[in-house]
């Protein structure tokens, strides 16, 4: 790498020289992550791809000897075809799909009421609070994962503390019912209408699907959002700094209550941020494996088997390689789906009619309250950066 | 406050001013603050004293923070008898060679996007953002089909190679590199050093701060890294904290639930991302600062 590098003037003459000599180092100094991304980034998904459409038993290399392409099969099976493969897949898309349903909404609301409550202007042990809230996002999920199992353990922690208040706690990790069942079961619904359960989707009938995540899984929820919830209060710090303190402080002189301020003046200004956590939640939920690997390996009763987790064990512990490659692309494929529905569902213009209207109004209100012209531009602002800007 | 005595009523009226007292003095945030951080803390207490304690004591009193009995018989099965110092020495080695190595690169990678001028350029770039979205348990199978056919399964090289590229450090190299101004390299280049010599002696050190950033993200993801370790070793002589100690948590070592081990097991090998994170408080809080803006 020893040629001469010159870049003091674009209109020398030996600009080409340069040009050349800067190409050659450009590709040099990016060669060793574009050789790295190459082998196990791009050379891996073709070989996967080519897996997911063969009869590969694990044996030997999958491009030589003894290795069909069967089509689609591998896909109809876990996708279609009536089976343990099929309800297997069904079951991880429930668990998983409630296991979402439940971490994204806690967890960026906890955040978000953490932020708030630490971005104070007066506030004592501020930095206490906040390594308080944000160690944990710092540690392994295994060790996490391990501390859970003693915290809900049948005689553990959690228990205990319940016991206190006279209630006693299930046995967390071992208790496959779903908590929506549990509910209506305290109602005397014991058997749901035939409806629901003579009819089905992915293998598993509909009343499964609405059965709600299992204890065990609501346990591993708890866990998700204990984790995450530092590192998203930390984004929203940062984001409710940028905003600053001027409009509060006039809404304030206006006298609106802390709570007008809040849903009129913050939250619209923070919507980036919310969208920001909510699609980085989208994305991280759908992953759950160390949690599942390390703990209950996907019991009780497979209530908290994972497509990830389905995925592994397909290939690694039954030898259906085709099977989890398969679905390896299928939750690829989940995962793009349900950012882009997220991405759909908060974009600012596909707001209906009235929800525009009830914003607009929301930002002619927050105006007339703060009586400053800082406030509509800075909500102008956010408001066109929403969709773009915020990943 | 009142006694048995007083009428529901009255009893009513005290709790409501005794709570309007409460939310004016500003006290209440506190309270709420307080009771939340207990909530984040005590597992980890409850994690390190429960590791001191005696198997039966551990399921009898699951919320004492005082032992009844102290025992270190945890820590000595760890240390003595059991394959933790590997797991520990595994996971230093891997983790060091993965954090060296993609502070090089990255820092490489980031120079060239932030200033060299070059085709493909954006095309490198536009692969790396891509690179991000693509989600990583998704990979676990392919990963393993070509570290298998690389010849580099159950190595150090298999678990460390895989894991040096990391488009995120990339990005934040880069960011830096560009808010530098380029006078700094051009009195390098009129002394017509080359590029490498200008980048290595010259801009990188300037660079410490987000050295340092990308060095405890990448420390604490690969020390945390659970997934690839799965499908890239299979021997127990290569295990690396977090697939020992989920074998750990399956009991694999003896009989019962033996919860002290266990916890002692997960407490140590969060005592190096911990001392990592008090050092590093202030940076690694901005860490996110960055990520969010950038």
């Amino acid at each position: 790498m020893a040629k001469v590098t010159r870049r003091s003037s674009r209109e020398r003459p030996n600009t080409s020289i340069r040009r050349t000599s800067e190409t050659v180092s450009g590709w040099l100094f990016c060669l060793p992550i574009i050789i790295i991304l190459g082998l196990f980034l791009f050379v891996p998904i073709v070989m996967a791809l080519w897996v997911s459409f063969s009869d590969w038993s694990g044996r030997g290399n999958p491009f030589f000897g003894n290795v069909h392409f069967v089509g689609l099969d591998n896909y109809k099976q876990v996708l279609v075809s009536p089976g343990l493969s099929q309800s297997d897949f069904g079951t991880a898309m429930r668990n998983n799909l409630w296991y979402t349903l439940l971490v994204i909404p806690l967890q960026t609301m906890l955040s978000l009421a953490l932020a708030v409550m630490l971005n104070r202007k007066i506030l004592k042990a501020r930095g206490f609070f906040r390594t308080a809230f944000y160690f944990p996002s710092v540690t392994s999920s295994v060790a996490i994962t391990v501390l859970w199992m003693f915290l809900f353990s049948s005689t553990g922690s959690v228990n205990a503390v319940l016991s206190w208040f006279g209630v006693k706690g299930p046995n967390w990790f071992n208790d496959p019912r779903g908590i929506i069942q549990v509910i209506l079961g305290w109602f005397g619904v014991k058997q749901g209408p035939a409806t629901l359960t003579q009819h089905g989707f992915l293998g598993i009938t509909w009343w499964d699907w609405l059965a709600g995540p299992s204890i065990a899984m609501f346990a591993i929820i708890l866990m998700a959002i204990f984790t995450t919830s530092g590192t998203f209060m930390l984004m929203f710090i940062t984001a409710l700094q940028a905003i600053g303190n001027d409009t509060e402080e006039s809404a304030i002189m206006d006298g609106a209550n802390a709570w007008q301020r809040f849903w009129k003046i913050t939250l619209p200004q923070l919507k980036p941020t919310i969208f920001a956590v909510i699609i980085l939640g989208v994305v991280s939920t759908w992953q759950v494996f160390d949690q599942i690997y390390t703990g209950t390996k996907g019991d009780p009763a497979k209530t908290t088997i994972t497509p990830a987790f389905l995925s592994y064990s397909a290939a690694f512990q039954n030898q259906k390689w085709g099977q989890g490659a398969a679905i390896s692309f299928i939750l690829f494929v989940v995962i793009i789906v349900m950012s882009a529905v997220v991405r759909f569902v908060l974009r600012e213009r596909t707001m209906s009619k009235r929800q525009r209207a009830y914003y607009d109004k929301m930002k002619e209100e927050a105006r007339a309250m703060t009586k400053t012209k800082a406030l509509p531009a800075s909500i102008r602002e956010h408001a066109t950066v929403t969709d773009r800007e915020t990943i | 406050m009142s006694k048995y005595s007083l009428s529901d009523a009255r009893i009513c009226n005290g709790v409501q001013q005794w709570w309007k007292r409460l939310r004016d003095s500003g006290m209440l945030l506190y309270v709420v603050l307080i009771v939340i951080a207990l909530i984040y803390i005590m597992p980890f207490v409850i994690q390190v004293s429960t590791s001191f304690k005696t198997d039966a004591d551990a399921s009898m009193n699951p919320v004492s923070l005082v032992p009844q009995v102290w025992t270190t018989a945890a820590y000595s099965k760890l240390f003595l008898h059991s394959d933790f110092p590997l797991w520990f020495k595994n996971s230093l080695i891997v983790t060091l060679c993965v954090t060296v190595g993609r502070v090089f690169f990255d820092s490489l990678a980031g120079y060239a996007l932030a200033r060299l001028r070059f085709p493909g350029r954006n095309l490198i770039y536009l692969t790396l953002v891509a690179v991000m979205s693509v989600p990583g348990v998704a990979l676990m199978i392919p990963k393993f089909l070509v570290i298998k056919s690389l010849g580099i399964y159950d190595t150090y090289a298999g678990m460390i190679f895989p894991l040096l590229v990391d488009a995120g450090g990339v990005f934040i190299m880069k960011n830096f590199f560009e808010s530098i101004p380029r006078s700094v390299e051009e009195q390098a280049m009129v002394d017509r050093a080359g590029t490498f010599r200008i980048f290595w002696s010259i801009v990188l050190p300037m660079a410490r701060p987000s050295i340092v950033t990308i060095s405890i993200l990448s420390f604490q993801g690969s020390w945390n890294e659970l997934s690839h370790f799965i499908i890239s070793t299979q021997s127990a002589s290569m295990a690396t904290l977090t697939r020992g100690v989920a074998t750990l948590a399956s009991g694999q070592l003896g009989q019962g639930n033996q919860y002290p081990l266990k916890l002692a097991a997960a407490a140590i090998m969060t005592v190096p991302v911990a001392i990592l994170f008090f050092i590093f408080q202030k940076r690694i809080m901005n860490v996110t600062d960055g990520a969010v803006k950038g």
